[in-house]
């Protein structure tokens, strides 16, 4: 092999060609599927295996293990690229990103995870969370359940509200009480694996959006080895990855969704403006309203995401200490799950009722019921709480 | 009222209304009775959220505010910790 072939076979991939064949693979499969993946509220097959095919799956695992190792901002734009074409498929790829950046922020001083990420590049593994808890609202501070280890194997039994794709994934990443005597906030997260658990039922998903992504809940027995129980504490992975990392990725789809919305819109508007040239057409200002709407939320996230790899990249954990950084990733999530709504909303009201019907090429009706999904999935009078209680003892500097 | 001089001569405030602050407000499990002087609160089971009440009732029962540059995990380590920190607010 030649000096040339081996540099450029160590080269990272083009991320413009990864984005281009994103976008390839939301119109040839994420889009052709969108509408009954939604009506059927089923798991979009089809398009989480496009994914699968285009490696994507380890899109966020480092280059050492066979991953393309892009970074948080490039994620959060394949989540974006996605959301344009199926919100359900983009919010399984975004969730599967959560739990692999708490592997790779997280694991890779175990040899156990280390295997597990080349494996998960290998056969691409889909990998979900079980992280919310009956009886516990939405606390992801506070656990019921606990992992109980016999020499080197744990069981652990969880009764899970939701589980999105947890059917369809191959591990889940299952948060619970370090042990049976631990108290209710010092929490680990284990790995439990296809074949090694059962799953019963407890309820069904038939929502208004986000249909897709199949989030039943389920009481789940596991059991395994101690290996897969990952080594740092759960406040940790929360603060440092699975906080931050998770607002990133939704509000870069919901950016998608209000982004499709709005390129319907504007198709619609063009579609009027060719019958009157020279005369703006009715929803013409509001679509330059809808527009500036859309660069906000944009903008609002890919400026935290540049925050965040910034922090990352430093390498100083202490900077998740403080409350400043946590403040300002939910002010992300308040924001971006309100401008989701605003942004549809606007645009059903350019495309009137060829928005409004189901059948026309300019329907709104998915992108709507998805956007409402937003502002629940940790619902905004929570998270408002906490940043209100936050911002007692935190000030920031301008 | 017990005050106990530090090096300087001037008087340490009294642990015990730092004790029983964290103890009504500090959401440790198990309450925080036994908490000496010492005791690792964040090992006790104080989580940031809750350093927002224990700082509030502390400003409010000595009349003090804790300054930005304060707010941080050193402070809240100890009781022994808050009281050198209140000490010098106070004085």
């Amino acid at each position: 092999m030649s000096q040339l072939t081996a540099v450029m076979q160590d080269a990272p991939p083009d991320f413009d060609d990864v984005l281009r064949q994103v976008h390839a693979l939301g119109r040839d499969v994420l889009a052709i599927h969108a509408g009954d993946v939604d009506r059927d509220a089923r798991f979009p097959a089809a398009s989480i295996a496009a994914l699968k095919e285009a490696k994507l799956l380890s899109a966020y695992v480092p280059r050492e293990y066979g991953g393309m190792g892009l970074d948080i901002v490039q994620i959060a734009r394949i989540c974006e690229g996605l959301g344009q074409y199926c919100g359900s498929s983009a919010m399984i790829y975004a969730m599967h990103c959560i739990q692999v950046a708490c592997v790779v922020h997280h694991g890779q001083q175990s040899a156990y995870f280390r295997d597990y990420l080349r494996q998960l590049v290998d056969e691409q593994r889909l990998m979900a969370s079980a992280t919310t808890e009956i009886g516990t609202g939405g606390d992801l501070r506070s656990s019921i359940c606990a992992v109980e280890v016999q020499g080197d194997t744990f069981s652990l039994t969880k009764k899970a509200p939701v589980i999105s794709y947890g059917e369809y994934s191959d591990e889940i990443l299952v948060t619970c009480r370090r042990s049976p005597e631990a108290p209710a906030n010092e929490q680990v997260q284990v790995m439990i694996r296809r074949g090694e658990y059962e799953a019963v039922p407890l309820s069904n998903w038939d929502t208004l959006g986000f249909r897709g992504t199949c989030s039943s809940g389920f009481t789940v027995t596991a059991h395994g080895h101690t290996d897969q129980i990952l080594p740092t504490g759960f406040d940790e992975i929360l603060s440092q990855t699975m906080h931050p990392y998770s607002h990133l990725v939704w509000g870069a789809l919901w950016s998608g969704i209000a982004a499709d919305a709005v390129n319907r819109a504007r198709a619609f508007v063009r579609q009027e403006a060719r019958k009157t040239p020279g005369v703006l057409p009715p929803g013409a200002s509001r679509l330059a309203d809808v527009n500036q709407l859309l660069q906000e939320m944009r903008h609002n996230v890919y400026s935290l995401a540049r925050e965040y790899l910034a922090l990352l990249t430093s390498e100083c954990p202490e900077a998740f200490n403080g409350f400043g950084f946590s403040i300002r990733t939910n002010n992300l999530k308040l924001s971006c799950s309100k401008r989701i709504v605003d942004v549809v909303s606007e645009t059903m009201l350019i495309c009137g009722i060829s928005g409004y019907r189901n059948d026309s090429k300019f329907s709104l009706s998915r992108q709507l019921r998805d956007a409402y999904g937003a502002a629940i999935m940790v619902n905004n009078d929570r998270i408002s709480k906490l940043n209100a209680t936050m911002l007692l003892a935190h000030k920031e500097e301008y | 009222m017990n005050a106990t001089s530090n090096s300087t001569g001037t008087p340490q405030v009294e642990t015990q209304a730092i004790r029983d602050i964290i103890i009504q407000h500090g959401r440790l499990p198990g309450g925080g009775a036994h908490l000496t002087d010492e005791t690792d609160l964040y090992g006790a089971g104080l989580t940031s959220l809750a350093t927002v009440g224990v700082m509030l009732a502390l400003e409010e029962h000595f009349d003090i505010e804790f300054p930005e540059s304060k707010l941080n995990r050193a402070t809240f380590r100890s009781v022994s910790a808050l009281a050198t920190l209140i000490t010098e607010l106070v004085g």
